[in-house]
C-alpha cells in the first residue's frame, strides 16, 4: 500500500486541545495572535538568562547600583528596562564570604522571568521543589557546588507575587574587568543559586 | 570544573544538557505559555488567580500519580488553562471538545502539504 496523501495525519490530543483554545480565544477578540508570537519571542529568544547577567555584571562593577539593587530590586532592575510581566516584585539576595542562597519555588514554580526567561526542567519538578527545602546542601553537591560547613545556606521560597534574584559573588582575579567581560560568567543556575559564578576555561581567551 | 560537568546535569536524568536549558520542548508548549501570558496581560485574571489554578492542577496530578518531574508541566499548565477559561466564561467545556473535534477532521480532510484550515472540517474531500 502506497503512503496516503488525502489527509494529513492529525497532531496529538495536547497539540489540538492549544489550537482548540488558541483559535476560539482568538476568534472571541480575547487575544491578538501577534501578542502570542511576540511573547514566545521574547521569553524564548530575547530574555533568556541575557538580562539577570546583565544585572548581576552592573551591580559588581557599579557599587551605587549595587546598593540599589539590594534595596529595591523590582525599581533597580526596572532601571535597566526589565519590567515584570506579571506585576511581581522582585528581591535580590547577595552571597557573601558568610551567606549563600538558594531559589525554589516549593508550590508550583514561580521564577523571575524577567531577568531568567523561562525556568529549566528541573527547576519545575517535584524533586527539586522538595528536597532545596529539605536537602539543600545536597541538591547544590549534584550540581557541582561545595560549599564549606561554616557558610550559612538560606533557601528562598518564591511566590506569585515575590521572586528572587541571586547576587553570586564575583569570582577572584575578575576585579578590574569590564562589565561587559564580565556579563558571560554570569550563569542563569549561578543566579538562582545552585552553583557560583566562576571563570570558564576559556574566559581568558581572547574574544573572537 | 570539567569533572563535575557530568553532574552538574544530574539531578534528574532528563535535565536537559545544556547549561541554559531547553526552554519549549515543544511548540504547543510555547503556544499554551503565551495565551496565559496575553489573557493575564488583558486583565482577564491575576497572575495570583493563574498560580491557584495551576499549583492545585499540579497538586491533582501527583495525586494521580504524575512523578511531577518537570517534564510534564506544560501539561498541567494546558489543564489549568482549560479550567480558567471555562471558569472565567471565556468559553464552555462543550465548546472546547467540539472545536477540538474540528480541528482533528480538518486534519483528516486536507491533502498532505496543504495548509490546515478549520473550514476543512466539515467538507467532505
Amino acid at each position: 500500500m502506497t503512503h496516503d496523501h488525502d489527509h494529513t495525519e492529525p497532531p496529538s490530543d495536547l497539540e489540538l486541545r492549544v489550537k482548540a483554545l488558541e483559535s476560539l480565544l482568538i476568534e472571541k477578540g480575547l487575544v491578538n495572535p501577534e501578542t502570542l508570537n511576540a511573547i514566545i519571542d521574547t521569553y524564548e529568544h530575547k530574555v533568556g538568562p541575557r538580562n539577570g547577567a546583565h544585572v548581576v555584571a552592573k551591580a559588581w562593577t557599579d557599587p551605587e547600583f549595587k546598593i540599589a539593587l539590594l534595596n529595591d530590586a523590582t525599581e533597580a532592575v526596572a532601571s535597566l528596562g526589565y519590567c515584570g510581566r506579571q506585576g511581581e516584585h522582585l528581591k535580590v539576595v547577595e552571597n557573601t564570604n558568610d551567606v549563600h542562597n538558594l531559589v525554589v519555588c516549593t508550590l508550583c514554580s514561580c521564577y523571575p522571568w524577567t531577568v531568567l526567561g523561562l525556568p529549566p526542567t528541573w527547576y519545575k519538578s517535584a524533586p527539586y521543589r522538595s528536597r532545596a527545602v529539605r536537602e539543600p546542601r545536597c541538591v547544590l553537591e549534584e550540581f557541582g557546588t561545595r560549599l564549606d560547613s561554616t557558610v550559612k545556606l538560606k533557601v528562598w521560597d518564591s511566590t506569585s507575587e515575590m521572586r528572587y534574584l541571586v547576587l553570586p559573588q564575583q569570582p577572584a582575579g575578575t576585579e578590574n574587568w569590564s562589565e561587559e567581560r564580565l556579563q558571560p560568567l554570569v550563569s542563569r543556575n549561578s543566579m538562582i543559586g545552585v552553583e557560583l559564578a566562576h571563570l570558564s576555561d576559556d574566559s581568558n581567551e581572547p574574544q573572537s | 570544573m570539567p569533572k563535575n560537568k557530568q553532574r552538574i546535569n544530574a539531578p534528574h536524568p532528563f535535565q536537559p544538557r545544556d547549561d541554559e536549558g531547553p526552554i519549549f520542548k515543544e511548540p504547543w508548549e510555547a503556544q499554551a505559555f503565551s495565551l496565559v501570558i496575553a489573557l493575564h496581560e488583558k486583565g482577564i485574571f491575576s497572575w495570583q488567580e493563574w498560580a491557584d489554578v495551576l499549583s492545585e492542577e499540579i497538586r491533582l496530578a501527583q495525586s494521580h500519580g504524575d512523578d511531577d518531574l518537570g517534564n510534564t508541566y506544560y501539561q498541567h499548565w494546558l489543564k489549568a488553562l482549560e479550567k480558567i477559561t471555562i471558569t472565567k466564561n471565556l468559553s464552555a467545556k462543550d465548546e472546547l471538545i467540539e472545536r477540538k473535534r474540528k480541528w482533528h477532521s480538518a486534519y483528516i480532510n486536507t491533502p498532505h502539504g496543504k495548509p490546515i484550515e478549520l473550514s476543512a472540517a466539515d467538507s467532505k474531500p
